[in-house]
C-alpha cells in the first residue's frame, strides 16, 4: 500500500510517497537519488547499505521505510556537509579504501560507535566493525583511521 | 511485453544468449596490439596526455581502476617526467573513445606495461615543451629548466609556463625516442601519493556502474536458473506484468524490468518459472576425482631439467603428495552492475567490467550497432578480482536498452553473483620428489590438474626436475570437467601452485631434518629471492627449530609476474574447535622500482587479508550443477576480528624496472599458514581451505 512517508534526512525535511513495505536502501538510492549507499547483499550480512537513523547504525537494506517515519535519517552525503568530518578525513589520510564501495558503510558505522563510544578500545571497534564487510583488505587502514578520528575527535563526534 | 524471439535473435550473435552459457575467453588469448589505437585519435603521446590551458594535465588510460589505485601511480609517473605538479594532474580513465585502447584491466600488468609508456609519452612531451620554450624565450636549451610546469631561463630571467606553450593549438611535434629521467632523479616517483580517487570515495560521491541516474531508466532483474544445466520449461509472468513489470522473455532469458530496482526484485519473485533439473553430477567432494578423469592431455609446465629417473636414483627418501583446491568466488563487494543508454543510434554502456575495450565488441554485435557507435566506460569499480574480467550483465543491459526502447540498469542480486562468478576452479596437485643423504632434492616430479600451469615449475635449484600442467582457469577444458564457469581469481593458477610447492618444500625439510628457511635457501641462487627471504626473516626474528615446535611459525616463497615475495607467519590454532588465528604476518615483496610505496603496502595488505579467506574457510559449495553458497552467512570472507598484526616490507631495488605488485603477495597465504599450521598442531593440511572441521578431522587422524 503507498503512503506517504516524512523524516528528517540529511538535516532537512523529506517526505515520499511509497508503498510501504519497501526497504530504505532503495528508497535513498532510486527514489532520492542518494548513491552514497550502496547494495552488497541485500541480508543485512555485509554492511555496505549502513545508515544512522536516530543515532544508531542501521542496515538499510533491511530497514522498511515506514520505520524511519518522524526520524533522522543521515546518509553518507549528510556526512560532514561543511567540509569533510573528521572520521572522513582519517580515511582520507591512512587510505583506509581500495575500491571505495564498503566505504560509506565503514565510514557511518564508525561514525555510529564514535557517537556511543567516543573513545573506543581497539576490541570495542573490532566488535562493532566487524560485520562491516571489505573484500580488498583495507581493515588494517580502516582500523587505524578509526583510533585516528576518535582521538581527533573533541567533545564526541 | 514480450519481445518478437526471431527479432531478439536477429539482434544477438550466433552463439551468444544474454546471461546463460555467455561466452567468456581468456583475455590472454585475443590480444592485440594495445598500444593507441582508439577511433581517429591520436597515435602519439597526445594519445595519453593532454595539456591544457588552465594548466591541468590530463592523462588518458584505458586502465580501470578497481581499488588498486592505478591511476594515481600513471599520474605520479606522469608528473614525473613533465616536471608538473602531482596535483594537477587529472586521470582520465576506462572510456572507450577518450583513451587510448587497452586490453584489460589483469595480470599485474598497470606498471610494467602502461608504465613505460607513460614514461616515454611524458618524457616526448617535456622534450617537445621544452623545445618550444626554447624557441619563444630566446634561449638555449640546456640552459633551460623546469619546474611546476614552468620553463624558466635563469639566465635571462625568463619564463613561460607549458599552458601558455600549449595554449589551443595542437602539437604536431615530434622528437622520437626521448629518453626518460634517471631513476636517481625521481621525485614523485617512489615517493607516497594522495589517491587521486580518495576524496570521492569518503564522501560517497564516487560513481559506480549502477549509480549512474538516467531519466526514465528500468530496473532489470534476470531470473536466474536453479542450477547450471536446468533448462526453462515454462514461465508464467502473468502476476508480474499485473504488479506493473516489463516482462521481456526470450528463449533461456527472462528478465522483469521496473522503474524502481527493489520493485524488480519483487515482481521477479512472482514470476512462476519451472525448470527440467540436469541429470545428477558432481558436487564439492566428489569434483577432485572427477577432475583426474575428465582432464586434458598434460602440457609441460615450465622448462623441465635433467633425467627425473635418474634423479630418482640418487634419492634416499622420496615424499610423494596429493594437494587439493576448492572453487572460491571473487565476491567483491560490488556485484555486477550495467546502465545501458542507447540513443540516436548510438549505445553509452557504464559497466563494472575490468576490460572496456574487450566489451565493446561484444555489446556492438549483441545490439547490432557498429563498433564506433558503443561507448563502454567502466566507472569506479568495487573490486574484480579477475571476476569481472566479462562483462556478460553489460551485454544483457544493453540488449534489453535495445529489446525495450528504454534505458536499462541491470544489477545482480548476491545470489546471482555467487551463481554467474567464474570462479576460481578447484585443482589436484600432485608432487613426488626425493632427497639425496645430504638434504638436497634430488628430483621433482609435480603435475597439477585444473589450475593452470602459472608457477607451477619450482624456481628452486633442482638438478631432474619436470612439471605438467592439465587444464585450468584460461580454457582449454573438456566440457563437463567443470560444472560451471571458471576464470582469472587474483594471480590465477599460482596461489594452487604455491600452495602445493611451498607446502612440499616444508615436508621436505622435516624428512631431511632441516630449518624450512635454511632449506629454502639451500636451494636456492637466485639473489632476488634469496634476498625477500633472508629480509623478512630477519624482521620476523625467525629461529630455526624441529616442526611441529608448537610455536605456529611457519615460511612461504613466492614468483609471480617477475616480482618476488616472502612470508612467515605466526598462528595459534585451537584443537577443540579447529579454529586458527592467524597473529603474525610478516611479508616482503620485491617489484623492482616501487612508484608508490604506500599504494604498494596496501596492495600487500589486500592480499594478506584477503589470502587468509581461501586459506582458512573460502569454498564454493555445489551439487548436481546448483550452487549451494548465496551470500556471506554460508561464504565467509575475511573480517576484522581476524586481523593479524601486519607487516610489510618493499625491497629497494629501484634499478630493476618496476613490475605490478597487486597479485603477488597473495599467493604465499595458503601455504604460509598451511606450515604455521603444521608447526602449531603438528597436522598437515592438504586441502584448501583449512576449515576448522578439515583441521579437527586432521587433528583426529593424528
Amino acid at each position: 500500500m503507498e503512503i506517504t512517508i516524512s523524516f528528517t534526512l540529511n538535516g532537512k525535511p523529506a517526505s515520499v510517497k511509497v508503498d510501504e513495505e519497501r526497504m530504505l536502501l532503495w528508497v535513498l538510492r532510486s527514489d532520492l537519488g542518494l548513491t552514497g549507499t550502496k547494495f552488497g547483499c541485500g541480508e543485512a550480512l555485509c554492511g555496505a547499505c549502513t545508515v544512522i537513523v536516530n543515532k544508531q547504525a542501521v542496515r538499510s537494506c533491511v530497514t522498511p521505510v515506514k520505520d524511519v517515519a518522524g526520524k533522522q535519517v543521515m546518509t553518507i552525503e549528510g556526512l560532514g556537509e561543511n567540509g569533510l568530518h573528521a572520521i572522513q578525513q582519517a580515511f582520507l589520510k591512512h587510505h583506509a579504501f581500495q575500491c571505495g564501495y564498503c566505504t560509506p558503510g565503514m565510514i557511518l558505522s564508525a561514525y555510529a560507535l564514535l557517537l556511543q563510544t567516543p573513545k573506543p578500545t581497539e576490541e570495542q571497534i573490532i566488535r562493532h566493525m566487524d560485520d562491516n564487510l571489505c573484500r580488498c583488505g583495507a581493515h588494517v587502514r580502516i582500523l587505524e583511521a578509526i583510533h585516528e578520528a576518535a582521538g581527533a575527535a573533541k567533545g564526541g563526534v | 511485453m514480450n519481445v518478437n524471439r526471431r527479432g531478439f535473435l536477429a539482434l544477438a550473435g550466433p552463439g551468444l544468449f544474454v546471461f546463460f552459457g555467455v561466452e567468456r575467453t581468456s583475455a590472454y588469448q585475443q590480444e592485440p596490439n594495445r598500444l593507441p589505437t582508439r577511433q581517429n585519435g591520436p597515435t602519439d603521446f597526445n594519445a595519453y596526455l593532454h595539456i591544457g590551458a588552465d594548466g591541468t594535465v590530463s592523462c588518458f588510460a584505458g586502465k580501470v581502476e578497481l581499488g588498486q589505485g592505478c591511476g594515481t601511480v600513471l599520474a605520479q609517473i606522469l608528473a614525473e617526467e613533465l616536471d608538473v605538479a602531482y596535483g594537477s594532474v587529472n586521470v582520465v580513465l576506462s572510456d572507450t573513445n577518450r583513451c587510448p585502447y587497452d586490453m584489460g584491466t589483469f595480470g599485474s600488468m598497470n606498471v610494467p606495461v602502461l608504465g613505460p609508456a607513460m614514461r616515454a609519452a611524458g618524457a616526448e612531451a617535456r622534450a617537445v615543451l621544452l623545445q618550444m620554450a626554447a624557441e619563444q624565450l630566446g634561449a638555449p636549451l640546456d640552459r633551460l629548466q623546469v619546474k611546476n610546469g614552468k620553463v624558466t631561463d635563469p639566465a635571462g630571467a625568463k619564463s613561460v609556463t607549458y599552458s601558455q606553450l600549449v595554449g589551443d593549438k595542437r602539437i604536431e611535434r615530434h622528437l622520437g625516442n626521448v629518453p626518460p629521467k634517471p631513476v636517481k632523479s625521481y621525485a614523485v616517483v617512489g615517493h607516497p601519493a594522495v589517491r587521486k580517487d580518495a576524496l570521492e570515495k569518503v564522501t560517497g560521491k564516487a560513481l559506480y556502474a549502477g549509480d549512474f541516474q538516467v531519466p526514465g531508466v528500468m530496473h532489470a532483474r534476470l531470473l536466474r536458473p536453479p542450477a547450471y544445466g536446468a533448462k526453462l520449461k515454462s514461465v508464467d509472468s502473468s502476476a508480474a506484468e499485473k504488479f506493473g513489470a516489463l516482462v521481456v522473455k526470450e528463449g533461456d532469458m527472462v528478465a522483469v524490468l521496473h522503474q524502481r530496482p527493489d520493485l524488480a526484485d519483487r515482481a521477479l519473485g512472482m514470476v512462476k518459472a519451472e525448470f527440467d533439473p540436469p541429470p545428477p553430477s558432481v558436487d564439492d567432494k566428489s569434483i577432485f576425482d572427477h577432475l583426474l578423469k575428465t582432464a586434458p592431455r598434460p602440457q609441460a609446465a615450465g622448462r623441465p631439467a635433467g633425467d627425473v629417473a635418474e634423479g630418482e636414483k640418487l634419492a634416499s627418501t622420496i615424499v610423494e603428495t596429493t594437494y587439493i583446491n576448492s572453487y572460491v568466488a571473487h565476491a567483491p563487494m560490488e556485484t555486477h552492475s550495467a546502465t545501458a543508454v542507447i540513443e540516436n543510434g548510438s549505445a553509452t554502456v557504464w559497466a563494472s567490467t575490468q576490460a572496456p575495450f574487450m566489451l565493446k565488441p561484444q555489446v556492438a554485435q549483441a545490439i547490432g550497432l557498429p563498433q564506433e557507435k558503443v561507448l563502454i566506460i567502466a566507472p569506479y569499480v568495487g573490486g574484480g578480482f579477475g571476476g569481472k574480467t566479462a562483462g556478460p550483465q553489460a551485454v544483457a543491459a544493453a540488449r534489453l536498452a535495445k529489446i525495450t526502447g528504454k534505458h536499462v540498469q541491470v544489477v545482480w542480486s548476491r545470489e546471482d553473483e555467487f551463481f554467474f562468478d567464474t570462479f576460481r576452479p578447484a585443482a589436484v596437485f600432485k608432487i613426488r620428489a626425493g632427497l639425496d643423504s645430504a638434504g638436497k632434492i634430488v628430483f621433482w616430479d609435480g603435475s597439477v590438474v585444473g589450475a593452470g600451469d602459472r608457477e607451477a615449475r619450482p624456481f628452486y635449484d633442482i638438478p631432474h626436475q619436470r612439471t605438467t600442467s592439465a587444464g585450468g582457469w584460461q580454457g582449454g577444458n573438456p566440457p563437463g570437467m567443470n560444472p560451471f564457469e571458471v576464470g582469472a581469481w587474483r594471480a590465477p593458477s599460482a596461489n594452487t601452485n604455491t600452495f602445493a610447492r611451498e607446502s612440499h618444500m616444508d615436508m621436505l625439510a622435516l624428512k631431511a631434518g632441516i630449518d624450512p628457511l635454511e632449506f629454502r635457501l639451500n636451494h636456492l641462487t637466485d639473489a632476488r629471492m634469496k634476498r625477500v627471504l633472508e629480509t623478512v626473516a630477519k624482521q620476523f626474528g625467525w629461529k630455526a627449530g624441529k616442526a611441529p615446535s608448537g610455536r605456529g611459525m611457519g615460511v612461504a616463497c613466492g614468483l609471480y609476474s617477475n616480482a618476488y615475495s616472502a612470508t612467515m607467519a605466526e598462528v595459534a590454532v585451537n584443537k577443540s574447535t579447529g579454529h586458527v588465528q592467524v597473529k603474525r604476518v610478516v611479508s616482503a615483496l620485491d617489484v623492482g622500482l616501487t612508484v608508490n610505496p604506500d599504494g604498494m603496502r596496501q596492495q600487500m595488505e589486500g592480499c594478506i587479508t584477503m589470502g587468509m579467506g581461501s586459506a582458512l574457510t573460502e569454498e564454493v559449495r555445489f551439487k548436481d550443477g546448483a550452487i549451494l553458497d548465496h551470500n556471506f552467512d554460508s561464504y565467509t570472507i575475511p573480517r576484522f576480528s581476524w586481523l593479524p598484526r601486519i607487516e610489510t616490507i618493499l625491497i629497494d631495488n629501484p634499478d630493476t624496472p618496476a613490475v605490478g605488485g597487486g597479485e603477488p603477495p597473495i599467493i604465499t597465504i595458503g601455504p604460509v599458514l598451511a606450515n604455521a599450521i603444521y608447526d602449531a598442531a603438528g597436522v598437515r593440511m592438504l586441502q584448501l581451505p583449512m576449515t576448522p572441521q578439515r583441521i579437527l578431522d586432521a587433528l583426529k587422524k593424528g
